[in-house]
Parts: C-alpha cells; sequence; structure tokens
C-alpha cells in the first residue's frame, strides 16, 4: 500500500497527487513513468512522473479525470492509499548537450512537460515554452512555466484567456521569425503533437514527443502499446515513452487509444451513478 | 494385486456445453477411490524409467505404491522430497512426453496417469492438512531472488529450507509469474497458486511486489544492501509479433496482453476495470499451449468461432494433448498447415479479416520436425474481428540493459555455466525461460532447484 501524502486540485479536472514511494524516487528521472493500480479489481494505468523528491521519497503525479479510474483517483485523499504503484518506468529523457530548446505543452500534458522544461532549464538550457488549454479554467502550471522560460507563451483555444489559437499557431509564428531551436519537445494529445511534428518537420528541427498509448503492465511483457515509428514496430514502455515526432504514426496512434472508447465511457458512466446514488 | 486395464482411468470433466460459460476447471480430479484403482495400475518396476522422464526426478513408484496404502499424506512428502508444485506440475506438465512417455504400460495400452496421480496427491494433502511451516534453522545470509515465476519459487523455497533469508522481488502487483497471468483458471485455478505462495511465506520469504530490476532496483545494489546472491528467475516474457502487415490494428493482441488481460487483470468479470475485446469470431496464430489456452478463453469471453491456425499439422502441434482434445470439445476449429499472411482492416480501424496460405509439410529441419513450406499459389480469406498471435517469447531485455556484465545470447537469453546457473556475473545465477526461452513450468522449477543448490554450495565455500 502507498500512502497519499498531499493532494491539489489544479483545476476542476486536473490534480496532483503526492505518493510515498522511496524506491520509486531513488532512480526517478525526468521523462520516466509509473503504474497504479486504486484498488482491487482495478485496472493498471500509466502516469507520467511530475516530480520525484529524494528528501522525502515521494513521487508527484498529475492527473485529469477522463475515465473511471482517473474519476475513482480524484476521489481519493491526503492520508488515504494506492494500492499498488510500480515504476519508474520507460527510458528517461535525452537532455543533455541541448543549448536551445522549446518545449511545449498541451492540457494535462503540461504536467510531463514541465518537469522536462525544469530539468533543461537546471542544466543551463535557454528554454522557451508554448502551452496550450481548451479555455480558463483549465490552466495550471502558468507560473511555474514562465519562471524557468526565457520567453513563455499560453494560449487557449476559446481566447478566455492569453492569447487565442493552438500552440502550433505560436510555435509556426516563432519559426517564421527565424527563431531557432535545437530540439522541439512537444507532450500533449496525439493530433497536437502531431500537427507540431508536421510544422517542425518542415524546418528540420528535430522533435520529441511522449506517446501515451494503452498500457497493461507497462515492462515490454505484452506490447499492448505498440506504436510504429520509423516503420518498425515500438514498445513504448520500455522503448519509450519518447520518440522522433517525424518519425512516429500519429494516424495510426489515435486510431488505436479508440479501442476501448466504448467500454471506458460505460465504466465511467457507472463510476459517476454510484458516486450519484451514494451523495443522495 | 495389479489392475490390468489397458487404459487410464479417465479423470471426470464438466460437461463441454457449461464450461465454455465459465472459468471454472474443466478437469475434477480424482476421487480416493478413483486414484487408487489408477495406482494399481502401476507396476512398481525396479528400473523406475518414469522418473528419468521426470525433469525434476520425483519418485514415482514409491509415491504411487503410498496411494495403494492409503497413506496419501506419505505420498505427497515423497513428492515434496523433489517438487515444490505438485498441485501446479500435475495439471500443467506435458506429461505424455515426460513420465508417462517412458512407462512401460504405453507398451501395451495408455501410461498410468501418474500426472492425475500427483495431482490427486497434492489436492488432497491440502484439504486435509493444515499448512504447517517447516522448522529451519536461519542462517542470516541474505539472497536476492528476482521474479516470483515457478524458477523463482522453486529457488526460494530450497534456499529458505536450507536457512537463507529470501526475499522475491515480483514486477507485477501479484506473485506467481506465468503461474498467474498466463495460465487460466479453467486449467489451473488461481487459489492453487496462491496457496503455494502462501506457504512460502508461512516459510519466512518475503514477497516484494511491484519491483522491477533494472528500473526500481538494479542488481548491484543489492549486493550493496547486503544479498549474497541473486537468482534470476525473470522468464521469458517479451511477446514476439510475425511482422506482417496489419499487425497494429485495433483486435490484434500478444497472447500475452490477452491472457494477462483475463487472468490477472480479470477482465472477464463484470467487476473488473480492465477492458478486453469481445469478439465474435477469432483467429487465434500458434500451436502451443498458451495458442490453446488463448483460444479456449476467448471462447469463454463469448466467441462463437475460435479458429487455431498452426504451420503444421495436428501431429506436430506442441501444445499438451489432454488440451486439444479439451479444445476440440470446446467447439475450436484447428486450421492446420495455414500461415497468416496479412491482417486486413475494417472502416473503423479495426480486424475484418486475415489473408492466409497454405503450408506444404518438407523435409524434417534443425528441430526433427516437418519444416513448412508456403505455397504461394494459395489464398484464403478468414473473416475475423479478432488476431491473437501466440507464436512465442523472449527474454525482457531490461535485465541484459541493466546489466552489460551479464553475457546472453542474440535472443537475450541469459548464458549460464552448465546446470549449475551460474552466469558471468560474479554470484548472480540464472534459470528458467530467461535461460532456456520459452520452456515449461516443471523446467524452470528444475532450474531454480539446481541454482538453489549451487549458490549454497559456493556460499560454504567462500
Amino acid at each position: 500500500m502507498f500512502l497519499i501524502t498531499d493532494k491539489q486540485n489544479l483545476t476542476p479536472t486536473v490534480s496532483l497527487l503526492k505518493i510515498k514511494a522511496p524506491d520509486v524516487t531513488r532512480h526517478a528521472k525526468p521523462g520516466q513513468f509509473v503504474m497504479l493500480r486504486v484498488e482491487e479489481n482495478g485496472e493498471r494505468i500509466p502516469l507520467t512522473i511530475a516530480e520525484a523528491n529524494q528528501t522525502d521519497g515521494t513521487i508527484s503525479v498529475i492527473f485529469q479525470v477522463v475515465g473511471a479510474t482517473t474519476k475513482k483517483l480524484s476521489l481519493l485523499k491526503k492520508d488515504d492509499y494506492l494500492l499498488d504503484f510500480a515504476g519508474p518506468m520507460g527510458k528517461p529523457a535525452k537532455l543533455d548537450g541541448l543549448k536551445k530548446v522549446c518545449v511545449i505543452g498541451g492540457g494535462v500534458g503540461c504536467a510531463i512537460a514541465y518537469p522536462i522544461a525544469k530539468a533543461l532549464f537546471d542544466k543551463n538550457t535557454i528554454v522557451h515554452t508554448i502551452i496550450g488549454f481548451r479555455t480558463k479554467d483549465l490552466v495550471f502550471l502558468e507560473n511555474e512555466f514562465k519562471q524557468i522560460s526565457e520567453k513563455s507563451f499560453l494560449v487557449t483555444d476559446d481566447g478566455s484567456y492569453q492569447n487565442q489559437g493552438r500552440v502550433t499557431d505560436i510555435l509556426k509564428d516563432l519559426l517564421e521569425k527565424k527563431e531557432t531551436y535545437d530540439e522541439v519537445y512537444a507532450i500533449g494529445p496525439l493530433p497536437m503533437m502531431k500537427y507540431v511534428s508536421e510544422l517542425t518537420k518542415k524546418y528540420q528541427i528535430k522533435t520529441i514527443v511522449s506517446m501515451n498509448p494503452v498500457m497493461v503492465d507497462g515492462t515490454g511483457m505484452c506490447g499492448g502499446c505498440r506504436v510504429s515509428v520509423g516503420n518498425e514496430m515500438k514498445f513504448a514502455c520500455v522503448d519509450g515513452p519518447e520518440f522522433d515526432g517525424h518519425l512516429v504514426n500519429f494516424d495510426e496512434a489515435i486510431m488505436r487509444n479508440k479501442m476501448y472508447e466504448s467500454f471506458e465511457s460505460k465504466k465511467y458512466q457507472e463510476v459517476c451513478n454510484t458516486l450519484k446514488e451514494e451523495s443522495k | 494385486m495389479i489392475n490390468l486395464s489397458k487404459e487410464k482411468n479417465v479423470m471426470p470433466v464438466l460437461d463441454p456445453q457449461l464450461r465454455i460459460q465459465t472459468f471454472d476447471e474443466v478437469a475434477l480430479g480424482y476421487t480416493l477411490e478413483q486414484a487408487q484403482d489408477e495406482a494399481k495400475r502401476c507396476l512398481d518396476c525396479k528400473h523406475k524409467p518414469c522418473v528419468n522422464g521426470c525433469p525434476v526426478g520425483i519418485d514415482i513408484p514409491r509415491f504411487i505404491q503410498k496411494v495403494i496404502e492409503g497413506d496419501i499424506e506419505e505420498a505427497y512428502q515423497i513428492i515434496s522430497e523433489s517438487s515444490l508444485l505438485p498441485s501446479v506440475c500435475g495439471r500443467v506438465c506435458p506429461q505424455e512426453t515426460q513420465c508417462e512417455a517412458l512407462c512401460v504400460r504405453v507398451n501395451k495400452g495408455e501410461s498410468v496417469a501418474i500426472g492425475n496421480l500427483e495431482r490427486f496427491v497434492a489436492d488432497y494433502h491440502y484439504e486435509h492438512q493444515k499448512i504447517e511451516s517447516t522448522k529451519i534453522i536461519p542462517n542470516q545470509i541474505k539472497i536476492a531472488v528476482i521474479g516470483s515465476g515457478p524458477a523463482g519459487l522453486s529457488a526460494a523455497n530450497d534456499l529458505s529450507k536450507m536457512g537463507y533469508s529470501v526475499d522475491i522481488f515480483e514486477a507485477l502487483h501479484t506473485p506467481g509469474g506465468v503461474l498467474t497471468y498466463g495460465i487460466p483458471a479453467f486449467r489451473l485455478p488461481k487459489d492453487i497458486v496462491q496457496r503455494e505462495v502462501d506457504m512460502l511465506k508461512s516459510q519466512g520469504v518475503q514477497i516484494h511486489t511491484n519491483v522491477i530490476i533494472g528500473q526500481t532496483i538494479y542488481i548491484d545494489e543489492l549486493f550493496e544492501n547486503g544479498y549474497k546472491a541473486v537468482f534470476l528467475g525473470t522468464g521469458a516474457g517479451l511477446p514476439k509479433f510475425l511482422g506482417i502487415p496489419g499487425e497494429m490494428l485495433n483486435g490484434v493482441y500478444s497472447a500475452n496482453e490477452f491472457l494477462t488481460r483475463i487472468n490477472l487483470m480479470k477482465a472477464y468479470e463484470k467487476i473488473s476495470e480492465t477492458p478486453i475485446q469481445l469478439a465474435k469470431r477469432v483467429a487465434v496464430i500458434g500451436g502451443g499451449n498458451v495458442a490453446l489456452d488463448a483460444a479456449r478463453a476467448a471462447k469463454r469471453l463469448g466467441a462463437e468461432t475460435v479458429y487455431i491456425i498452426y504451420r503444421r499439422s495436428m501431429k506436430e502441434l506442441p501444445a499438451r494433448l489432454e488440451e486439444v482434445h479439451h479444445a476440440i470439445e470446446e467447439g475450436i476449429i484447428f486450421k492446420m498447415q495455414m500461415n497468416a499472411k496479412e491482417i486486413i482492416g475494417n472502416e473503423f480501424g479495426f480486424v475484418g479479416k486475415i489473408r492466409c496460405v497454405d503450408m506444404i509439410l518438407g523435409e524434417p529441419d534443425e528441430s526433427g520436425r516437418a519444416r513448412p513450406i508456403e505455397d504461394i499459389n494459395s489464398n484464403h480469406i478468414i473473416e475475423v474481428d479478432s488476431v491473437i498471435m501466440a507464436i512465442g517469447t523472449t527474454p525482457n531485455p531490461l535485465i541484459i540493459q541493466s546489466n552489460p556484465d551479464l553475457n546472453a545470447t542474440r535472443q537475450g537469453c541469459i548464458i549460464t555455466l552448465g546446470d549449475s546457473g551460474e552466469t558471468s556475473k560474479e554470484m548472480v545465477y540464472a534459470g528458467g525461460d530467461v535461460v532456456t526461452g520459452s520452456a515449461t513450468v516443471i523446467l524452470a522449477m528444475g532450474a531454480g532447484k539446481k541454482a538453489a543448490m549451487a549458490i549454497d554450495q559456493k556460499i560454504r565455500s567462500l
């Protein structure tokens, strides 16, 4: 059992959990993830490590409520326990030897983009950040990004806060104005990562994306998380989750993430209905 | 007096029509009378050929004589001298190619049903005997066992009985390895695996789940933390794919994923939050036990048509004979001498069809089995909603990647010095599928046992 030492609601649907797991913190590096299970009969879900605190032996994860498991996770409070928590999994991000990088985060992907941007900043890399949200209510980590960025941009789809538009609008603008980067990091929904990769390909800027396929074990034994990268089959949990965005087959990944859509919406509805019953 | 029947006492089984609606165990086991009657078919040979066929060398005639005498507990103790998991091995060993293949009664009829008797003895013991912890004199020497499959459990059992303080590290949230995530409950009920694990715990073995070696903790750290030796029983868990077009379509599973969702995550139970596709028509590629397990599990999830697609003929199927019979009874359709060439998707990105070619059997290859050759002029389109790849597994590369000083083959199997399990890394031993590639439960147990002995000798010599 793994103790939750802190819980913060960052937006109406995004929460942060701090979990006591000294064994996981010891080797955890930016870009890696954990697999967790809330309770018996629960499924295993992957969540990227937002922070590994060596001093108090905790791992922070930031997640958005998108279905049954994340809904249940969001109901947990400080001093509650998670049944299973394993990691760190996946390969760490390769952040050495970079002079100037643009880090792009979309929605809850900002939670994964931030530790990357912070680690780059700590290595004296010049960091530009572009973060995007659907609407004002969903904005989080704004100040954190600002503090480590030489230039920082925030966009909302509906223009309710800061610039109206998409992260790619800002990136396109920067690149047209002859801004150059050693690398672009894009982390967020698959279509966002796809459009960023298509844009940077024209400018021949190496682009790293963090894939988020369906996972079961997270240790390489099932291949449920397979993605096509440069026409090769890769397992995101052991070969990734970061890949060269110019080589990833995004359309296929988007299709594969829809595999259990109807089951997932049904389970989510069940959880919501149970909660309603209980609150009556 | 000897029972002269040429045939084995038939093991009672659940009716095929009923059992395909549940994951309940198919074979129900002998009663005491059936077991004693079967035991009397044993000729109690002086030269005991059957024992040579058992990878861990159980004294088969001696335990069978105890069954005849009705001293089942003594029979259990005799088996336990050599084997840790008799209720598992009695169920899942391919006895027809091991102990039972060498039984002299095969010359005129069927062999003695050694596997069924082993299973009977183990089940009877657990029903009538409370778990008692064996008296162990601890020696305060710490040993780490990586992986809680049959190899790891067996090594841990022997080492703890020798007095070592054993910690098992397991990556998943439940111990048992393939016994837990791979073999379905209709062949191996999960409470049987649980009680074997409980027995180890009662012996003082500690099991740490959610620990991934090479990620959560490294082998070198284990030595820094005071462990004197490490046994690697990490298995061969990395699934192979065919490399044909369409393998990324929704509805294509590795057998490992399909079976993990079912066995470990209980996706067939309504209460489980882990999803699984409920396909109407399923094609399973491969002919081993894993392929049959996947096919029979698919049937139980409600599939109407389930095909086994295999390159060779029924005669060469590597799966256990008993399971092949069970699968046929359950309506699994065997499409033999066929090979999948392409999976074709529908407009929603899901599997729609599979294209296969016929295979002609040529001259025997290195494995001694007929080499299948593609008939390029043939073409079969089979309509399916799901394809499950059960064409084998290789060891997970994590261990080798995090330990460059471990010598391994090109396939990723760890190289050991003979039978001892000694690897190229000092005080690190390995055994089971991680050394041999995917094999059987009993071979993995045997390897764990031998490594435990080698570790003990090495530590004593230091």
